[in-house]
């Protein structure tokens, strides 16, 4: 393997492990608070479980989601030195702005996981609402540093190297918005689809379960419309990809060449010798609509730009794909079940919408990997668009295939046994023995 | 010492009282690992039992200060950052992925499944990963101070990656932080222990730690004279260095002297000053380098915007955190009132 693949392998690999607890860390404290807000207005005990267990998983994810990004922030250097001598003037703001955000999350959340009875609840349930608020800060000042690498701001280049840095107007590139819109919905939908689908499923066997029935509706209200709105927020992001990196653009949809009134493609394979998308649906116009709004707007093909240029075309269509397809589907069955409760009907009788639920379960964390195949392939072959390519960026260490199979061999590991302890302390209903366990015992005193 | 700090030295100041931050907090927690790992005699159970305590509601904010200092230093003095993690990239992995399997290990101990056999397992992963990873802290830390980082004129994979950091001065470092670590630990944990027979457990493990300190300070010191010339004679001979000798030396025997007659606060106090000087010695003797010998803090620094930004940055950041932390460690670190539950 070529030290460059290796690098972006491990990268890659290191950047999937944590997207998924970064994610969970984003949105699993909303749920949280929410079911505790709910224990303290109404009195109901069920509520308090509910907010405990939850805590109790995020406890699990969170210590391996600081670990994980830990060593991404190594990463940045052990993998990317050349990146980062040139970027780290410019972006380390947002990293910096990161850590504080990290570390009040980290804080309160040691608070609130051990705080049970040494703090009043209000403190209590204001500690939940600090870590909620700063992990969704924290996760949007890093989407900031990697919207700039796909529109970089904020300094000018001279002789390649970066001068009249100005790291506000680099917070404040182009992509931020979008990025940050789309990533910090995608959290809360994708965490709130999957505590749902998995209640979803105890449902399905036990529908009288008043556990799993009131966990499902919190999920509901948090995540359904998230997941309403990612849509709007995805066309935010291909107008601004359409106008900023209009090769990704084209490699996203698989159009090869430049036409007015483009077509847009369901499916397919995009075949990189022959120049062409094979067996796709096409939509005539749809994809000049979308991306331009404007059914006759010219679209610039992959042949618009220096072979070198490109990214790889297959894996950005696919992902892509797998991300519009799947987050639609999540957005429907969204519609199907905000419009039942709206209208105050009891979701459990619906059995088809709980199967949609089950199935939707895993879809949001997928279309999380995708995206970020999307966004971060779709990029390549640089590391800063247009400024740095990624082969200039990378280490001159050798044999950087070690450290990629460690890493990778490390966290199957890990995501095994998290899986495992999930499915041990959190996920399985609850019964009387553990739910008459008095706090003290089970967050109090460890091991 | 120039008469005026530049706005880089300010920053190269505020990393290093980061890094100051994560070795009295993270350092002990490290500290508290190895002695689940020398847990013995008849309250074995009962020291891990502390540790734990003492650690689960504040490692993972601890650790956060080492994010920090990476951070800060990527952003404040790219060049150095980029230097550091090329040629250190050996050690920093290996570093990291103690890093990795300590936290988790400690977290998945806490919330083990019904399996009673699966806790004492992850407390040997946490408590062998938490010795391993603070050694390599200091090998990386004794390369940068060895001067041997710069790659210039190195070829091959040997002289590039391995050699500046495999030598006996590095490793002489890397044992010098594992037993200021444990010293600390144990220090901190006759304050926190509640019994009697516990914080005897502890005073005995801290002045055990105390005597290791002070053999690897010397091993170190004498290593560092033909392995560190640039640090080994800012520690040695420079008179200037002088008054930060003494200070530290007055630190250690206060701490040892308070252990001795069982002032728990007072020694904890004088470990954290100990070891804070001791860091703040090495700074003093690198100074104005960020990398010896190639880059100081003025050569490797950002522009100046980047490094007024960041100023602020951190004294707003500052204005959260510090409230918070305290906050912190008041709910969990005060002794808890008479009668109520602990």
């Amino acid at each position: 393997m070529r030290d460059l693949l290796a690098a972006r392998s491990q990268m890659a690999m290191s950047l999937a492990f944590h997207i998924i607890f970064a994610v969970v860390g984003i949105g699993m404290p909303l749920l949280m608070v929410v079911a505790e807000w709910q224990w303290r207005r109404r009195g109901d005990r069920v509520f308090l479980e509910l907010a405990q267990r939850w805590a109790k998983g995020t406890a699990i994810l969170f210590a391996v989601g600081a670990v994980s990004g830990t060593v991404l922030s190594f990463e940045l250097g052990l993998l990317w030195p050349g990146f980062m001598t040139q970027a780290g003037a410019i972006i380390g703001m947002p990293f910096s702005l990161e850590g504080f955000a990290f570390f009040t999350e980290a804080i309160f959340l040691g608070i609130y996981f051990y705080g049970w009875d040494r703090i009043s609840p209000r403190a209590h349930l204001a500690a939940g609402v600090v870590v909620a608020v700063s992990g969704a800060l924290s996760g949007i000042f890093v989407v900031i540093a990697n919207a700039w690498m796909n529109a970089p701001t904020g300094f000018d280049l001279v002789n390649g190297r970066p001068v009249n840095v100005d790291p506000i107007a680099a917070m404040l590139n182009p992509a931020a918005f979008p990025e940050t819109l789309h990533m910090t919905l995608a959290a809360y939908a994708a965490t709130s689809f999957a505590v749902a689908g998995i209640h979803a499923l105890r449902l399905l066997r036990e529908p009288g379960n008043g556990f799993h029935r009131r966990a499902l509706r919190v999920a509901l209200w948090a995540g359904a419309p998230a997941a309403l709105l990612l849509p709007l927020s995805g066309d935010l992001n291909a107008r601004h990809v359409a106008q900023w990196q209009s090769v990704k653009l084209a490699a996203m949809e698989g159009q090869f060449k430049t036409e007015r009134g483009a077509p847009l493609r369901i499916g397919g394979w995009p075949d990189e010798m022959a120049g062409e998308t094979r067996y796709a649906l096409g939509i005539p116009r749809g994809l000049s609509l979308l991306a331009f709004h404007d059914p006759s707007a010219e679209v610039r093909g992959l042949e618009a730009f220096p072979r070198e240029n490109w990214p790889p075309v297959a894996p950005v269509h696919l992902g892509f794909q797998i991300m519009v397809g799947l987050g639609s589907f999540m957005a429907l069955v969204a519609a199907w079940a905000l419009a039942l409760m709206a209208r105050g009907r009891d979701l459990v009788g619906h059995r088809w919408l709980l199967r949609a639920l089950v199935a939707a379960a895993p879809m949001g964390f997928i279309c999380v990997e995708a995206g970020w195949v999307v966004t971060e392939v779709g990029r390549q072959p640089w590391v800063i668009q247009g400024v740095l390519r990624t082969a200039d960026a990378v280490t001159p260490m050798p044999g950087l295939v070690v450290p990629f199979v460690t890493f990778t061999l490390l966290y199957c590991v890990l995501g095994v046994i998290v899986a495992w302890l999930l499915y041990q302390q959190v996920l399985r209903s609850p019964t009387s023995a553990g739910a008459a366990m008095p706090a003290s015992t089970r967050y109090g005193e460890v091991g | 010492m120039t008469a005026l700090f530049t706005l880089p030295d300010v920053l190269a100041g505020l990393i290093l009282v980061a890094l100051n931050g994560y070795v009295l907090l993270a350092g002990a927690d490290f500290g508290g690992g190895v002695w689940d790992l020398l847990a013995s005699g008849p309250r074995r159970a009962d020291q891990r039992a502390v540790i734990a305590e003492a650690i689960g509601p504040i490692w993972e904010a601890n650790h956060v200060w080492l994010i920090l200092v990476i951070v800060l230093l990527f952003t404040c003095f790219p060049p150095a950052f980029a230097m550091l993690a090329t040629t250190l990239h050996i050690p920093l992995t290996l570093m990291l992925i103690g890093i990795v399997l300590r936290g988790s290990a400690f977290t998945f101990r806490a919330h083990h499944g019904p399996d009673s056999t699966m806790p004492l397992r992850w407390g040997r992963v946490f408590a062998i990963t938490s010795a391993l990873s603070p050694v390599f802290l200091g090998v990386c830390l004794g390369a940068l101070a060895s001067g041997a980082i710069p790659q210039a004129g190195k070829t091959g994979f040997y002289a590039g990656f391995i050699a500046p950091w495999l030598t006996p001065f590095c490793f002489g470092v890397g044992v010098l932080t594992l037993t200021l670590f444990a010293f600390l630990a144990a220090v901190y944990l006759t304050v926190e222990a509640r019994e009697l027979a516990l914080q005897e457990d502890f005073r005995r493990r801290a002045l055990g730690a105390a005597i290791a300190v002070f053999v690897a300070a010397g091993g170190t010191l004498a290593l560092a004279l033909p392995g560190a010339p640039l640090v080994g004679r800012g520690l040695s001979a420079s008179t200037r260095a002088l008054p930060l000798h003494v200070a530290t030396g007055v630190a250690a025997v206060s701490a040892i002297g308070a252990l001795w007659v069982r002032r728990y606060r007072v020694a904890r106090v004088a470990a954290a000053a100990q070891v804070s000087l001791i860091l703040w010695g090495w700074a003093r003797a690198q100074y104005p380098y960020v990398v010896p010998p190639a880059f100081t803090i003025a050569e490797a620094a950002a522009p100046a915007l980047t490094l007024t930004l960041i100023l602020w940055a951190l004294a707003a950041g500052a204005l959260v955190l510090f409230p918070s932390l305290a906050y912190l460690f008041r709910v969990f670190k005060r002794q808890p009132k008479a009668g109520s539950p602990s």
